[in-house]
């Protein structure tokens, strides 16, 4: 495909230009002229990481795959190319037929990261498209966002028009077919299709809601402006996982996750209390195995990748993961594809699947003890003993791993600083083991991360830690595990703040986000571009105080910003999980007994969860 | 170390349109999909991390097409030369446009141990006069050193550009734009860049597209 003229000047002065030509293998251009309803699916982030995600290609196949419809991409143009674009007057396209995004019926973003809200600022303004969704009429396109953020979409509520909660492959075609029929039919308005699109399970029009503040500045209360408007939007789910897509687009580019990646499994039944994913992607679904063999089969003949990831929250847990992985070696062998697998519990089963895999590449080996004493890792319920991880890190050693990786996290709920000298206490354990096993050769690589309680958790109203308290443990473990052989790294702390901000954030946040934006914000989520001044600025502007979002204990019966929304989670429950939390009671796996989420009420499920019996299919 | 080779064949292409805008690790992987796609019998170096046995001729600057860009594919399995192209002619990405495949003899060298030379064609917008043009070029053959600097991304680099410069002409004009052809030593010494030319001629800011239009092998030169 030849580029516009105007397009290949401004490319020439830019880095990795190849993020914004498109052409792609796989990508789909469908007729312009001939398409009814045309979806832009936006990406705020790089297209190196934009492409990595999972969601983004099951509903671009999806979309794709339905006459009378066409998706294209987008991704946030980086910092020298959205300069490039403004020097050059010139509007942000789609990669596939290059049309100016507010030539778009339906603009789809993606939010899986709090920290790249101001992008999605960026590529309206580039667009052309007023920021405010009240500033907008039936000229614009409709703004819809999606993914993990949307369990708590309020920060971005004055810029979108409709939130999608849950699952996107039914809503979205959903979505798309009341929007065909409504744009035809003769007095279209923009508030007629809301209105009619909030009456769909999942779809959330945050314009049909009014919040209001008590002095203190927490929310009073969250109503429905209008007769018929739900007072609470449950997520969506697909009861029975679709078919996993066939033909993922190929980048030229080596993005995050260059390969084949197959979801096996949706949902997690450990329970862990601090992890959101864990919470909302509930019930856990696997994949049949002929299925999964069937999908990554069909993926690699379309795309010439070498490497399959089987992608899961827990993959070990999967019901038939060993014959899953004897199949596919059996079938891949010798065509030079290896197998990844991420997510491994920690134990010996762990490590013998990882060993299976070694026949096609060595990878390295992850795990998540997360919490350095056994009293923590009950209050998180994250049921790893430090047995476990030494017989598994011994195995690991003993089955010729050199490298091993831990993840932890500082900063949880009830933890003092015997918790946190318990990770290096861990940690030395291991390395001594790596260095009884393997002499010098033996490598920890160690990740400290902090802490972030999320909407929809167990630990949705917990205070983070302080600052200060932060930064003291994180130099404690750089004191105590400055070590032959062990590279420990943390994440940066105005970061986490500000994550922890936005992610429990009210509507307010609307013009923090703005204004951050305004004085330079972009691409927050990388260090070299992570301006924490100017989002103190912006606070500071708004009147508000980031510390009222992440240093405050809220009350059971504060209205949480998320409280109109469900992740299909009983009320009591996440509650219950918090109370048990702070006594120290460790919480249940929903494959051994029913937790009581209340997730199965919800969605009225015949079984949950759903597993494989061992003939492969889901019993 | 590499697998057993039997076959190897010569494929001339074209990178071109979007393509433009891709670098040579990214153009490598995208001929490796796309042979994985066509699924040639492709033979691998060996080791811990085998890698498909593919030799470019030279890489290409990311912003330059190519009209005849050369690699050679090492097969660990015969095929035939009419099947091997519609199979893979079927997978290529847009840009990517094949313009014959031959087979050669095993024992020759190296394909990019026999590169010499290439040959641009560069397209400048009008901003003198052609024969300021000419006079331009003129006086940068008729110098006898060129010294210039370079910066890398292990640091500044100085080297003479005018012995690279083996031939320069201007070439016309076509659609407006002013033609420029050149060739340029590329071999195992050192290897002519032509916006570095361009730079030279102070017409840096004006070039519109540079095209490597040949690229020129020892048995050739």
């Amino acid at each position: 495909m030849t580029l516009p003229p105007s397009l290949e000047r401004v490319l020439t002065g830019v880095s990795k230009p190849g993020r914004y030509t498109g052409g792609e293998w796989n990508s789909v251009s469908k007729s312009w002229d001939s398409t009814r309803v045309k979806v832009a699916l936006a990406y705020p982030d790089s297209y190196e990481v934009g492409m990595s995600n999972l969601g983004m290609g099951i509903l671009y196949e999806l979309l794709n795959d339905q006459a009378g419809v066409l998706a294209e991409r987008v991704y946030a143009p980086w910092v020298d190319m959205e300069r490039a674009l403004r020097e050059a007057g010139l509007p942000l396209c789609s990669l596939e037929t290059r049309h100016p995004l507010r030539c778009f019926d339906l603009l789809g973003f993606s939010l899986q990261y709090e920290l790249n809200y101001t992008n999605v600022l960026t590529m309206l303004d580039l667009a052309g498209i007023p920021l405010q969704a009240n500033q907008r009429d039936e000229s614009w396109p409709v703004i819809l966002a999606g993914g993990s953020c949307t369990y708590n979409p309020e920060p971005m509520a004055d810029f979108v028009d409709l939130f999608v909660v849950g699952e996107g492959e039914e809503v979205l075609p959903e979505l798309v077919r009341l929007y065909d029929r409504m744009r035809s039919a003769p007095g279209y308005s923009r508030t007629g299709f809301l209105r009619a699109a909030a009456a769909i399970g999942g779809v959330y029009v945050p314009s049909l809601y009014r919040v209001s503040y008590c002095g203190d500045g927490t929310v009073a209360a969250i109503d429905p402006l209008e007769p018929g408007v739900p007072a609470r939007v449950d997520k969506r789910i697909v009861p029975v996982l679709p078919p996993a897509p066939s033909r993922p687009v190929v980048p030229f580019l080596e993005v995050v996750h260059d390969r084949v990646a197959v979801e096996i499994m949706r949902g997690c039944s450990r329970g862990c209390r601090f992890c959101q994913a864990g919470m909302v992607y509930r019930p856990v679904r696997e994949r049949p195995v002929e299925q999964v063999l069937d999908a990554v089969e069909r993926q690699l003949a379309h795309t010439g990748h070498e490497e399959v990831s089987l992608v899961s929250l827990s993959s070990t847990d999967y019901t038939l993961i060993r014959p899953l992985l004897t199949a596919l070696l059996d079938q891949h062998a010798g065509k030079r594809v290896s197998v990844s697998l991420p997510s491994l519990r920690t134990d010996a089963f762990s490590v013998e699947l990882a060993q299976l895999l070694q026949r096609t590449r060595k990878s390295g080996l992850t795990f998540a003890p997360e919490a350095g004493s056994e009293r923590l890792r009950a209050v998180i319920n994250k049921g790893v003993t430090a047995d476990d991880l030494l017989a598994t890190a011994e195995a690991a050693f003993r089955s010729g791993w050199q490298r091993i990786k831990l993840y932890f996290m500082i900063g949880l709920p009830t933890e003092t600083d015997d918790d946190v000298l318990a990770i290096a206490g861990l940690v030395r354990e291991v390395q001594a083991l790596g260095r009884r096993v393997l002499g010098g050769r033996a490598r920890l690589n160690v990740s400290v991360s902090t802490f972030i309680p999320k909407p929809h958790t167990p630990f949705q109203w917990a205070a983070m830690c302080p600052p200060g308290q932060v930064a003291a443990r994180q130099a404690m473990l750089q004191r105590e595990l400055h070590l032959r052989g062990v590279d420990l790294s943390w994440s940066d702390e105005a970061t986490s703040r500000l994550e922890g901000a936005l992610s429990r954030g009210d509507r307010r946040l609307g013009a923090v986000i703005q204004r951050a934006w305004e004085l330079g914000a972009r691409f927050d989520a990388w260090a070299e571009w992570f301006r924490p001044e100017l989002w103190a600025s912006a606070f500071a502007q708004a009147g508000l105080d980031p510390q009222f979002y992440t240093r405050r204990e809220r009350a059971r019966e504060e209205v949480l910003p998320w409280s109109h929304l469900s992740a299909g989670l009983s009320a009591g429950f996440l509650w219950e999980e918090y109370s048990r939390a702070r006594l120290g009671e460790a919480g249940d796996n929903c494959r051994e007994s029913c937790a009581g989420c209340g997730v199965r009420e919800t969605f009225d499920l015949s079984a949950c969860p759903v597993t494989l019996g061992a003939d492969g299919r889901a019993e | 170390m590499t697998s057993h080779e039997v076959q190897r064949l010569r494929i001339v292409f074209a990178k071109r349109g979007s393509l433009v805008y891709i670098s040579h690790l990214d153009l490598m992987r995208a001929w490796e999909r796309a042979l994985r796609r066509a699924g040639l019998p492709v033979a691998h170096t060996q080791g811990f991390n085998p890698r498909p046995r593919l030799l470019f001729a030279a890489a290409l600057a990311l912003g330059c097409s190519g009209r005849a860009e050369q690699l050679d594919l090492y097969l660990e399995q015969r095929i035939d030369l009419r099947s091997a192209a519609s199979a893979l002619l079927a997978q290529l990405p847009a840009g990517l446009d094949i313009s014959s495949i031959t087979e050669m003899d095993l024992t020759l060298p190296n394909l990019p141990a026999q590169v010499v030379a290439a040959e641009y064609r560069v397209t400048v917008e009008p901003a003198i006069q052609p024969a300021e043009f000419q006079q331009r070029i003129a006086a940068l053959l008729g110098s006898t050193t060129l010294p210039r600097r370079r910066e890398r991304p292990d640091g500044v680099r100085s080297y003479d550009l005018r012995p690279l410069v083996q031939e320069l002409r201007f070439a016309g004009q076509e659609h407006g734009l002013q033609v420029l052809s050149t060739r340029l030593q590329a071999d195992g010494q050192a290897t002519g860049r032509p916006d570095e030319l361009m730079a030279e001629l102070g017409m840096a800011r004006q070039v519109r597209s540079i095209e490597r239009v040949r690229i020129v092998l020892k048995e050739e030169a």
